[in-house]
């Protein structure tokens, strides 16, 4: 019998299956790479929050002036259902199995995603339009480090997933494929476990 | 997240689709109500910001959960002390910068 001992995420296992293997271990890997990036959010964080104070706001514009609650509600919706639907995505591949459906379900992710950033870029357009720019105040500085952080992220989710559209377009549901999407999907879900601090912190926590 | 080997596969296909509607909904309930709060307006400044900051982190428990599928099973180990390690890692970080700057704001004013 040959046991090959593999690294497997943080401890050594023995692998059996060679293919399974390599997927647990490059998900664990970037189980590894959220979590550092899920730091690099902490911070942005807890730097807003520590620009909440009247001086941060140097007489300029405070985040109950210019947070609107309607379009950060419309942001949340956007970004919530567009987990929900990658959801559907990720089972489709598990058990139906279906190009068209894994594809239709990706479509619609991504089209909440565009959706998202179209809300995000017209609320960030208007901000600037009303003098609220980064080099205004601590606390605008602090702002556009951390939400535009954020749409960054979807940005480049984006961007990936309109190449997963195209690979899987080409060469079908591969293993290599599934894979791929399936650290997207952790990529996804993850974006929007930020957005749930960014909308309670920033948005509610302003507007309360 | 595999089955186990005692479902059929359609059993195991509604068991994974039902934790992704019961994440979708109870994600959906700690969104809105906060929202609600907040334009509501009925409770004070104050306790409007416990409720939101403590239906954030019911949320965020909701979404690792059911759509990040990390759990308390044996499968699932690595990732939550991986995921339960950073959130040590981000509260300390978090929690040691706010007490120093706001200790130091309130000496300087």
């Amino acid at each position: 019998m040959n046991i090959v001992v593999r690294p497997h995420g943080l401890t050594w296992v023995a692998g059996h299956d060679h293919d399974h293997d390599r997927v647990a271990t490059t998900l664990s890997g970037f189980w590894l790479f959220m979590m550092s990036d899920l730091i690099i959010f902490g911070l942005m964080f807890a730097t807003y929050v520590t620009m909440l104070t009247p001086e941060s706001f140097a007489g300029g514009p405070t985040p109950k002036e210019l947070f609107e609650l309607p379009g950060a509600a419309m942001e949340t919706a956007a970004l919530l259902t567009s987990t929900f639907t990658f959801g559907m995505a990720s089972l489709a591949i598990k058990y139906d199995r279906r190009l068209s459906k894994v594809m239709l379900w990706l479509l619609v992710t991504l089209a909440l995603g565009v959706v998202f950033l179209a809300l995000e870029a017209r609320e960030f357009t208007y901000m600037l339009a009303e003098g609220a720019v980064p080099q205004r105040s601590g606390f605008l500085s602090a702002f556009f480090g951390l939400v535009p952080l954020h749409g960054a992220h979807v940005t480049a989710g984006v961007i990936w997933l309109v190449m997963m559209l195209i690979q899987l377009n080409r060469t079908g549901l591969t293993g290599p494929a599934s894979s791929r999407i399936a650290r997207l999907a952790l990529f996804w879900h993850f974006l929007d476990l930020i957005w749930v601090g960014i909308f309670s912190v920033v948005y509610l926590g302003g507007i309360a | 997240m595999p089955a186990p080997k005692t479902r059929s596969r359609e059993q195991a296909y509604r068991h994974d689709l039902r934790g992704y509607l019961t994440g979708f909904f109870l994600a959906a309930l700690l969104t809105i109500t906060p929202f609600a709060l907040v334009a509501s307006g009925t409770f004070s400044t104050s306790a409007t910001l416990w409720v939101i900051g403590v239906l954030g982190l019911v949320q965020i428990v909701v979404h690792v959960r059911y759509f990040l599928h990390v759990d308390l099973s044996r499968q699932r180990r690595e990732e939550l002390y991986l995921m339960l390690f950073s959130a040590a890692l981000v509260t300390l970080m978090i929690a040691g910068m706010l007490w120093m700057l706001f200790n130091q704001h309130a000496r300087m004013m």
